[in-house]
């Protein structure tokens, strides 16, 4: 790891400003990404500004229509909040499906969101669900926030405050993991709204996105069977040693398949 | 950069450069070198150790997410002559062989124990539950079937 | 189903003596963090080594500038390949010379620790950077300018012959033609068989990772000459003899190696490689200790890797579907070095293993091993006899499919009888003893084979295809007979050694030349000796892992350390019995002929006089009343060579569930009954079973090692590389029968390897099985098993 400096701010505001007094700043969240990317030397940033003690970050607001987040809330707090359980369920179910037990101990949401990694479990919940990112300066839809591989709509500086997801009448997430590194290869969110059915793909293109076509099936009607007919063209999906894109194509169909299953399994 | 925290129940207060990792902390600065280091990309789970009571991977903390923690290590959970349950059932299962995977592996069951919801009735599901939640930990040894049956039997005594 | 066998006991049914499931003596060090690994160990003044590496697979080095690097701070020096040769310092050898079936040596290509005029694998190292801190190494490392030519490489072993030269004079980049057997009656016989099955089989390449990388600590101290380097090694001797004697970095005498705690080796740690080699010169270069340990990228890029086959074979089968000829026709891949054993491993330890259990008659067999732009390839856990195994049963299982025989009954008709032993096989070996119908009935047994119709059945109704696969291995270990190694190549003899110094106080401390580094040698040997002296566990300390304190011995490999390392400690054993009796006759005043030993004491039959161990110990270092012209003390050593390999075997059955939507396998059953001979430690037997399945299981659907057309390394870390983890991996159904090797004390075979042997056979015939086709390739990973589902 290259030698930088570490500020540690309070606030919202002084880490703003340390980002902006630095020549080459990065903002680490629980670091579990960032931490091996440094020791691989693969960033050398001049100033580290961990985000670990800012008290605004944290918190979680449940109502019985939204839920939520603050950017530095841990997986495994979401995986195990009573209330995200009751009301959310499929959130906390995909947190704790994110990297292993002590990647979840220190990951955070708003740090996963803003790496946009392509095979991360939480952009499919934000695109699933439809989720709106607050900001320190603006609020993003998540339709909006993944742009592509490792690319968001954040600025240079702009630092995620929370995350707010509409709570769908049911939903429900099926993830292929990879089998090494426990990535998602393909995960897909299905969620029922009063009026839409969303569907968030992670792990098969460069970021996550809608399925709209099996949206647009699934609204016609909400069966694993709908599933069958629907085209999943491969174009622009990843291939890589774990999976070639036609056969992510053909895993996105089948979680898509399951997590229907699923969703349908848990009532209206 | 400046660094206070708890090892162990003793307070440390240090001063270290800060691309310091946490498992370098513990290991050249505190000479204890129970935790080890068996990947560099955060896969292997060696490096276990417990923050605030949680299971972490000390290769992936730096020292200044440190500031005011509680840190326990492979050192601070038992002796020889008091054994933890979990190194006690870690022995009566013969689940270990090198030995090298085993403080990260015994910290991560621990706290599986505490945090995983593997209690069940069916002793299947929970076995099922248990290889689950020891996924961030490898072993090259074992073949881990001792393992989990050295988990479920500590669980029994943690209760 | 999982059925355990129950084997948790303090001390087991028979005290802690043989047989007995004993806890282990060195856990409480490892459950406690107070294991020393050599990373554990920092010497004063202790410096820091940083390897360069090359990025190419093949290319020449024009020039490399250090200046820059050089006046970075905290560098104490940066050391390159031509300062490596410039003082005089030897290449690695290859220890085992094959001949070739023309009667031609092998083509062993010069393996410099350093490179310095070309560098032929991505990771291969040309330089070292030493400095205060780790950090310092590591800044000034990424200094170094280096001018290099990019050359074409060679990375698919298939095509290597045909491929641009990698070394001058290693023409087609053959290391090697080797052939076994009677090829002009093996043809014949496949000529007028019956009915004939050929299969192509790729024997996947493995990256070994032991949980604790290499590492290596050298030091230097100028006032003795002495040299000490601890190191991650299954065998520090062989480490000191290849050094001295080859290398020349230190004289033999004024080198002491020493593999401390060691944390997993699968055959990894048995080769001398180019990093401690630097290690251990930079430290009497710059004055200081150096220290080296890998990181996990390092590992992948630059330990040895293993298999790597590529395999034609034809099994030609009788109208009563007997066996009547095997010819199998093997590619290996060496990679851009021999290593240490690399050439015998795809030879004498695959060749010889063909015949399997059965009664071949004729057996031909031929390997090409080829040089390519990639790791060096060598022994890794089974280290030969997998790649056998794979190729015997995977013909065999489908060789039934083809004719519509019962997978078990073409065994059970093929298998050599119980009666047939000593077995002269086709391809060398003689097989002293074993009974491979008991194994395979047991197995069966244990899997419930008549109930598997069934549970197919039920598995088809949840949607998935279910399939079971049959895998009889047999392994030569207990390595080796020396005098016929060495006639085969081998450079060193592969006896073992044992010694005994029984303290004045009664307590024992045992030596061994083997290396524990996961094995558990500290409580076996040590239930041996109690036993055989009838003192307690706690009064035996096992030894190991430092020629400073032991005599030679050749280290831990090829499932030899019991069979072999336990055998010598037997014989030293004996001896100690046989002194004590003398002495025990004189203070006893009879003859010594009459003394029997029993119990832990010394006696004549019939007499209730007897003394105890320790009381004829103590007058062995106190000697009052005591034979005249014996000489004090009681230490005895051994040098034990066996007779002959040993010829663990058994069989394992696997039975696995495939989602057909996903070409995901689940390993639902598998059985593994294994004939190990003699068991002194069934705990740490089923030990040792558990972790051999669990790295075969991980070959057959997890893990392979890819280089990309360029030669670089793809699969270069965790993230890639798939290792089993927990989930991964089901409760496996262990069980043993016993016929006692005919030719040691011990009757022991060895356990290490069986697992990693059997289990890859027996998981693709179950794969292949469910699914209906047989053109699968291992790993059979979730989309080559869908795609081979959609063909």
């Amino acid at each position: 790891m290259y030698s930088f400096t570490y500020h540690r701010p309070g606030s919202v505001m002084e880490a703003l400003e340390c980002y902006r007094s630095a020549d080459d700043g990065l903002y680490m969240a629980g670091g579990q990404t960032l931490i091996p990317t440094l020791k691989q030397r693969l960033a050398a940033p001049s100033d580290l500004i961990d985000l670990g003690a800012i008290a605004e970050l944290t918190g979680v607001d449940v109502a019985p229509d939204r839920v939520s987040i603050g950017a530095f809330t841990r997986h495994s707090t979401v995986a195990a909040h009573p209330d995200i359980r009751r009301v959310l369920p499929v959130l906390a179910d995909l947190a704790a499906q994110i990297g292993d037990a002590q990647v979840r101990n220190m990951g955070t949401m708003g740090g996963s969101v803003a790496n946009s990694d392509p095979a991360a479990d939480y952009p499919a919940a934000l695109v699933g669900l439809g989720a709106t990112v607050h900001t320190s300066s603006r609020r993003i839809a998540a339709d909006e926030f993944f742009q592509d591989l490792f690319e968001t709509a954040l600025t240079p500086g702009e630092l995620i405050l929370r995350i707010d997801f509409p709570v769908p009448r049911r939903a429900a997430y099926r993830k292929f993991p990879n089998p090494a590194s426990r990535y998602a290869i393909a995960g897909v969110l299905v969620a029922e709204f009063d009026d839409a059915v969303r569907v968030g793909i992670t792990g098969a293109g460069p970021c996550a996105f809608r399925g709209s076509a099996l949206e647009e099936a699934l609204r016609r009607r909400l069966d694993p069977a709908s599933i069958d007919g629907v085209e999943v063209p491969d174009a622009g999906f990843n291939s890589d040693l774990h999976a070639s894109a036609e056969y992510r194509a053909q895993l996105v169909r089948v979680m898509a398949r399951r997590a229907v299953a699923d969703l349908l399994s848990r009532g209206s | 950069m400046k660094v206070s925290f708890t090892v162990n129940g003793t307070p440390r207060a240090l001063d270290v450069p800060a691309n310091t990792l946490l498992v370098d902390l513990l290991r050249q600065h505190l000479d204890l070198t129970g935790t080890h280091v068996g990947c560099d990309t955060s896969q292997c789970g060696a490096c276990t150790v417990h923050l605030d009571g949680r299971a972490v991977k000390s290769c992936t903390v730096l020292a200044g997410q440190l500031e005011g923690a509680v840190v326990t290590t492979i050192e601070g959970i038992g002796t020889p002559a008091r054994l933890h349950p979990m190194q006690e059932a870690f022995r009566a299962c013969h689940a270990l062989q090198c030995g090298f995977c085993t403080p990260g592996m015994i910290m991560a069951a621990i706290e599986l124990v505490e945090y995983g919801a593997i209690d069940g009735s069916d002793p299947a599901a929970v076995r099922r539950r248990v290889r689950e939640g020891l996924e961030g930990n490898l072993c090259r040894c074992t073949g881990y079937q001792n393992i989990v049956d050295a988990v479920m039997q500590a669980a029994g005594k943690m209760r | 189903m999982t059925q355990t066998a129950q084997i948790r006991s303090e001390t087991g049914a028979g005290g802690h003596g043989i047989g007995a499931s004993v806890l282990r003596k060195e856990d409480l060090r490892f459950i406690t963090g107070a294991g020393r690994y050599t990373d554990d160990i920092d010497l004063p003044g202790q410096a820091y080594a940083v390897f360069l590496r090359s990025p190419f697979a093949r290319a020449r080095i024009e020039r490399i500038d250090t200046d820059d690097a050089r006046a970075m701070p905290g560098v104490i020096a940066v050391l390159t390949g031509r300062d490596m040769a410039d003082d005089g310092l030897g290449d690695l050898p290859c220890g085992w010379l094959v001949k070739q079936k023309d009667g031609r040596d092998m083509v062993a290509a010069p393996h410099p620790p350093l490179a310095h005029t070309q560098v032929n694998y991505v990771g291969e190292p040309y330089g070292v950077v030493i400095a205060a801190t780790l950090y310092d190494a590591r800044q000034a490392a990424e200094a170094v300018e280096v001018d290099f030519t990019e050359l074409d490489p060679v990375v698919d072993p298939a095509h290597a012959r045909h491929s641009e030269d990698i070394h001058a004079g290693v023409l087609g980049n053959l290391a090697y033609d080797w052939e076994l057997g009677d090829r002009a009656a093996t043809e014949a016989a496949l000529a007028t068989a019956a009915h004939v099955t050929r299969i192509e089989l790729v024997n996947n390449r493995l990256i070994p990772n032991a949980m604790e990388p290499r590492a290596a600590v050298g030091a230097y101290d100028p006032g003795t000459g002495e040299h000490t380097l601890y190191t991650t090694s299954q065998n520090p001797h062989l480490e000191r003899l290849v050094l001295s004697a080859f290398v020349g970095v230190a004289p033999e005498h004024r080198l002491r190696v020493i593999a401390p705690d060691v944390g997993g080796g699968f055959g990894s740690k048995i080769f001398v490689y180019p990093e401690e080699t630097a290690v251990i010169w930079a430290a009497r270069k710059v004055g200081r200790p150096v220290k080296w340990t890998a990181e996990r990228s390092e590992s992948f890029l630059a330990d040895a890797h293993g298999r790597d086959h590529v395999t034609h074979a034809e099994l030609g089968v009788d109208a009563d579907g007997r066996f009547v000829a095997l010819k199998v026709e093997t590619t290996a891949n060496l990679g851009a070095y021999l290593s240490l054993f690399g050439s015998s491993v795809p030879t004498y330890l695959y060749g010889t293993l063909l015949a399997g259990q059965y009664r071949t008659p004729n057996i031909h067999v031929e390997v090409h091993g080829v040089y390519t732009n990639t790791a060096p390839v060598d022994a890794y856990r089974g280290a030969g006899r997998p790649e056998a195994t794979y190729v015997v049963e995977r013909i065999v299982e489908t060789a039934a499919r083809e004719l519509g025989i019962d997978p078990a009954e073409l065994r059970r008709r093929n298998m050599i009888r119980p009666d047939e032993f000593p077995y002269q096989t086709p391809v060398a070996l003689q097989y002293d003893t074993g009974n491979y119908q008991a194994s395979l009935e047991r197995a069966l047994e244990l899997i419930d084979y008549a109930g598997f119709p069934a549970r197919r059945a039920a598995a088809a109704a949840r949607g998935l295809r279910r399939g079971i696969g049959f895998s009889c291995y047999i392994e030569a270990c207990g390595l080796a007979p020396s005098k016929l190694a060495i006639s085969l190549g081998a450079g060193v003899g592969l006896y073992e050694s044992g010694e005994i110094r029984v303290n004045p106080t009664g307590s024992v401390t045992v030596f061994t030349g083997t290396h524990s580094h996961g094995q558990g040698h500290e409580t076996t040997f040590a239930q041996i000796v109690a036993d055989r002296f009838g003192i307690g566990l706690d009064d035996v300390e096992v030894v190991h892992g430092d020629t400073g304190r032991v005599e030679f011995g050749l280290g831990t490999y090829g499932s030899r350390s019991l069979s072999v390392g336990g055998s010598a400690i037997s014989v030293a054993a004996d001896k100690v019995i046989a002194k004590g009796k003398l002495i025990a006759a004189h203070m006893l005043e009879t003859v010594p002929g009459t003394i029997e030993f029993a119990d832990g004491r010394f006696g004549q039959p019939g007499s209730n006089q007897s003394l105890s161990f320790g009381e004829v110990a103590f007058a062995a270092y106190v000697p009052a009343n005591y034979p005249d012209g014996l000489e004090p003390g009681l230490s005895e050593k051994a040098f034990y060579d066996p007779a002959n390999f040993t010829f663990p075997a058994g069989t394992h059955i696997a039975e696995v569930e495939v989602d057909p939507e996903t070409g995901v396998v689940e390993v639902v059953a598998f059985v593994a009954v294994d004939d190990f001979g003699r068991v002194i430690n069934p705990m740490i037997v089923h030990g040792q079973v558990q972790g051999g399945l669990a790295q075969g299981i991980g070959q057959a659907l997890l893990e392979r090692c890819v280089y990309d057309e360029f030669g670089q390394l793809r699969t270069g870390s965790m993230m890639d590389y798939c290792l089993p983890r927990a989930d991964d991996l089901p409760d496996f159904t262990i069980d043993t029968t016993v016929t006692p090797c005919t030719h040691n004390p011990l009757g022991a075979k060895g356990c290490g390897e069986a697992g990693a042997i059997g289990s890859p056979a027996a998981i693709m015939n179950a794969v292949t099985d469910a699914i209906g086709t047989n053109d699968l390739a291992m790993p059979a990973t979730p989309e080559k098993v869908w795609r081979a589902l959609a063909r």
